[in-house]
């Protein structure tokens, strides 16, 4: 036994003093180590959301509904639920795995897609596409060499395997990032409505089964020791444990976990991720109606010498807790036989109010499961605008020297196409599995992903994921709101119709007031924006500390947005489809540079004011978008870059080039990054049909010119071939990269 | 000439999924009774010229940069000949 009287280590696990003293508060007596271990991890940043539930807690006030019908499980829930017709219901998620994927690159990567295909999985719903927004140093960096191949590896082995196809994401570069990655995965799922889950244990007498793989020593103390604290920092416990990921385990747990669902047999389910048994046992029982008792030394072990503290913070992957009825429980045995997957009677729901949780016969730990899972403390950190904010917008890009000849203009595009953040992406891409299942409708280099969900009646959705952190960083408020309202042009681009959102938020410290801030405003502005488009957060994930010494990285707010289209076959492609059709640019072009991909690349300069937000047009234009589906030959949404990237993009797709007229500055025209416009063709006979449909929709529409020949030429200032333009796009990350 | 043998293992706390794999695989096949499989790499290296210590602490430092994972693999390093 230990000596009552020592010290307990709460310092080292993360806690601090006034936790460690609410802990004592709440049992009324000094924890066992056990019970220090769960509250450690479940009340770190990662699992409590401690610091930022004060300002998530916006989200609820959202309806609960999306433009198509209600949500059928909302925030809160492992993932969220959305209604898409047909009696189908989709799940998507988008959840962060960045410090795991600083310290070991591909096993981090790859469970942070294994993390978040679980949670999918325990809504009820088969995992059916994954993408992953990625944000590295700069390119040329020897950091970014050793980490970026490392996570794109672990992205596509871990989802490959699994037989998932990766439909798109985001891969940006920028110095902050250095020393810092962010590893965000996204997973999307589709359910029968009568299919859908909720981790919750009730019914009195109800077993408790662990099943999967088993439980070693992996990410012990990462929860709160890798998720919440710097890696600069020193300290006994901070050594890194890496999680590995085996995603034939994890493809055996779901094929096991959905015959399971279909046969009825489960009354609630938890996947095991972050905080592992920790989280699963207190979720579980405080969502439930009752208590649990966990016998510990009956979940099967891949090491013997694991202590029970140790045992509750493992976060060894491709586990799942399930809540069975006794009667159900040999023929819950025999699904898990036959797909060989491992499975215990670890526990069972009881009458109390109580988590008990023994070890060989010891009470180790006895605990009200929502002081654990939901009580958790709240902080009303400082936050105040930083000093420095009213500098950084004074000193806008409009400002800086432009090219002025059609020779410069020339050399400027071909400069900002082979830019790391513009330019092709396909040395990534195509390591990763996208058309497998063959559901596969859109992927990169589209505007958005869409797969089919019915190959019957052709349903299918559509998730794209979008953040320029230089514009957060400008200003967070509408940097958030600017991530929003292109991914939702993008999920509208292909024409489907947006329905909600799922978002991701990397920040720096927030012990740092100037970084609280950036979060404050980034929720406030994301919260404002889905009250004017009528689509709710489903959910999501927040990852703070990021940042290398005192630098935090630029705020990240990455948003997901996810939309149905009735009939995948008759989706709006992205890029030139044939020659000859009519070039039209819809939306209002403003002198926007500030924060644009040409102040960046051309003048490495950051300040000012981002694009102006107008929710009311983002909004008309998508619906003229949806609409337009049949009518439109293609789209392309305008965004990092500008007009220029996507006539260059639009291009490429097919080689077929495309003369164009600019009106106005043609530098403000090509290079200007203004919110809410899109590129789109039409038949020749359909401009007219065009023009009436954006007036109806009261979105300007100017005729750009024509598709055809093989270079983009515009008028009067330059013609680039394609030959040219694809040489330069696609040389980048190869000549760095290697291969 | 010296060779010298690089054994790279993963960590015993971590997961080795191919070591699993091969446990699964042997009762399958009728090989009972084996209950831990590990599956790790094996390095040969011809070192030319004499194998003196500054030689063999570069050996180290390939298996620690290049030949091994630090952060999930342990390796030893053996001279044979």
């Amino acid at each position: 036994m230990t000596d009552p009287d020592r010290e307990q280590p709460w310092a080292d696990l993360g806690l601090k003093a006034d936790e460690y003293a609410q802990i004592r508060e709440i049992l009324g007596r000094r924890p066992t180590s056990s019970e220090l271990a769960m509250y450690s991890v479940m009340w770190s940043e990662h699992c409590s959301y401690k610091s930022t539930k004060v300002h998530l807690k916006q989200f609820s006030e959202i309806p609960q509904e999306t433009p198509v019908g209600k949500m059928l499980a909302g925030i809160g829930e492992n993932a969220g639920v959305l209604d898409v017709g047909q009696g189908y219901a989709v799940t998507f998620k988008v959840e962060s795995h960045n410090h795991p994927s600083f310290v070991e690159p591909y096993q981090g990567a790859a469970t942070g897609v294994g993390g978040i295909v679980r949670d999918i999985l325990a809504m009820g719903a088969r995992p059916v596409a994954v993408m992953d927004p990625l944000r590295f140093g700069p390119l040329d960096a020897p950091d970014t060499a050793r980490v970026l191949p490392g996570i794109v590896a672990g992205v596509g082995g871990y989802g490959n395997c699994l037989g998932l196809p990766n439909i798109g994401g985001e891969a940006v570069f920028d110095a902050t990032y250095l020393g810092n990655p962010l590893v965000n995965a996204l997973c999307i799922g589709v359910l029968r409505h009568e299919d859908l889950h909720l981790a919750k244990a009730s019914g009195v007498g109800n077993l408790v089964i662990l099943y999967g793989a088993r439980t070693g020593g992996d990410g012990i103390g990462g929860v709160s020791v890798l998720a919440s604290e710097t890696f600069d920092a020193d300290g006994p416990a901070k050594r890194p444990s890496v999680q590995v990921g085996d995603p034939f385990m994890e493809k055996l747990l779901i094929e096991c976990t959905l015959e399971i669902f279909a046969a009825g047999l489960v009354a609630g389910i938890q996947d095991l991720g972050g905080a592992g048994l920790s989280c699963a046992t207190s979720e579980l029982a405080s969502a439930g109606d009752g208590g649990m008792h966990v016998e510990l030394d009956r979940v099967p072990l891949r090491d013997s010498t694991l202590a029970p503290e140790e045992i509750l913070m493992s976060e060894s992957q491709e586990r799942m807790m399930a809540v069975v009825e006794p009667a159900d429980v040999d023929a819950f045995m025999a699904i898990c036989a036959k797909w060989d997957v491992e499975a215990v009677v670890v526990g069972e729901v009881t009458d109390g109010d109580r988590l008990l949780i023994d070890w060989h016969g010891e009470r180790v730990v006895d605990v009200p499961p929502r002081s654990v899972a939901h009580d958790g403390p709240t902080y009303h950190r400082p936050y105040a605008r930083p000093s420095w904010q009213d500098a950084l917008q004074a000193d806008g890009a409009e400002a800086l020297p432009r090219p002025a000849t059609g020779a410069e203009l020339r050399e400027t595009v071909l400069k900002l196409v082979a830019s790391p953040n513009l330019c092709d992406k396909s040395w990534i891409t195509d390591q990763y599995d996208r058309y497998v299942q063959g559901n596969t409708v859109l992927a990169q280099p589209a505007d958005s992903g869409m797969i089919r969900i019915d190959e019957e009646t052709n349903l299918g959705v559509s998730v794209s994921t979008d953040c320029n952190g230089r514009f957060a960083k400008l200003d967070p408020y509408s940097g958030a709101q600017l991530a929003l309202a292109e991914s939702y042009r993008n999920v509208a681009t292909g024409g489907a119709r947006p329905l909600a959102i799922s978002d991701c938020l990397n920040f720096g410290s927030p012990e740092d007031p100037d970084v609280m801030w950036q979060f404050a405003e980034a929720c406030r502005g994301l919260k404002d924006a889905c009250l004017e488009l009528g689509i709710p957060v489903t959910g999501g994930n927040v990852s703070l500390y990021n940042q290398t010494g005192e630098t935090a990285i630029l705020p990240t707010p990455v948003v997901a947005v996810l939309g149905v289209i009735e009939d995948v076959t008759k989706r709006t492609p992205t890029g030139f489809q044939s020659a000859g059709e009519v070039v039209f640019l819809l939306g209002e072009t403003r002198e926007e540079l500030s924060g644009s991909e040409w102040a960046n690349v051309v003048h490495g300069h950051l300040g000012g004011k981002p694009p102006v937000v107008d929710l009311g047009a983002e909004k008309a234009l998508a619906e003229l978008l949806v609409e337009g589906v049949g009518l439109l030959t293609s789209a392309h949404d305008v965004s990092d870059g500008g007009l220029a990237q996507t006539l260059v993009e639009s291009a490429l797709a097919r080689d077929i080039g495309v003369i164009v007229t600019v009106s106005g500055d043609p530098f403000v025209a090509l290079f200007s990054e203004s919110a809410g416009r899109v590129v789109v063709t039409v038949d020749h006979s359909d401009a007219e049909r065009l023009q009436e449909l954006a007036a109806k929709h009261g979105v300007p529409a100017a005729a750009l010119g024509v598709t055809g020949s093989d270079a983009i030429d515009v008028d009067g200032q330059f013609a680039l071939p394609i030959t040219e333009a694809r040489a330069a796009w696609a040389a980048t990350l190869p000549s760095i990269l290697g291969g | 000439m010296a060779r010298v043998v690089v054994d790279v293992m993963p960590k015993p706390e971590i997961l080795d999924p191919q070591g699993k794999a091969v446990l699964g695989a042997l009762p399958r096949l009728g090989f009972d009774g084996v209950t831990e499989v590990r599956q790790g790499k094996r390095f040969e290296l011809e070192i030319d010229g004499e194998l003196t210590e500054a030689r063999l602490a570069e050996v180290n430092e390939m298996a620690e940069k290049l030949l091994s994972n630090p952060v999930i693999e342990d390796y030893a390093v053996t001279v044979v000949a």
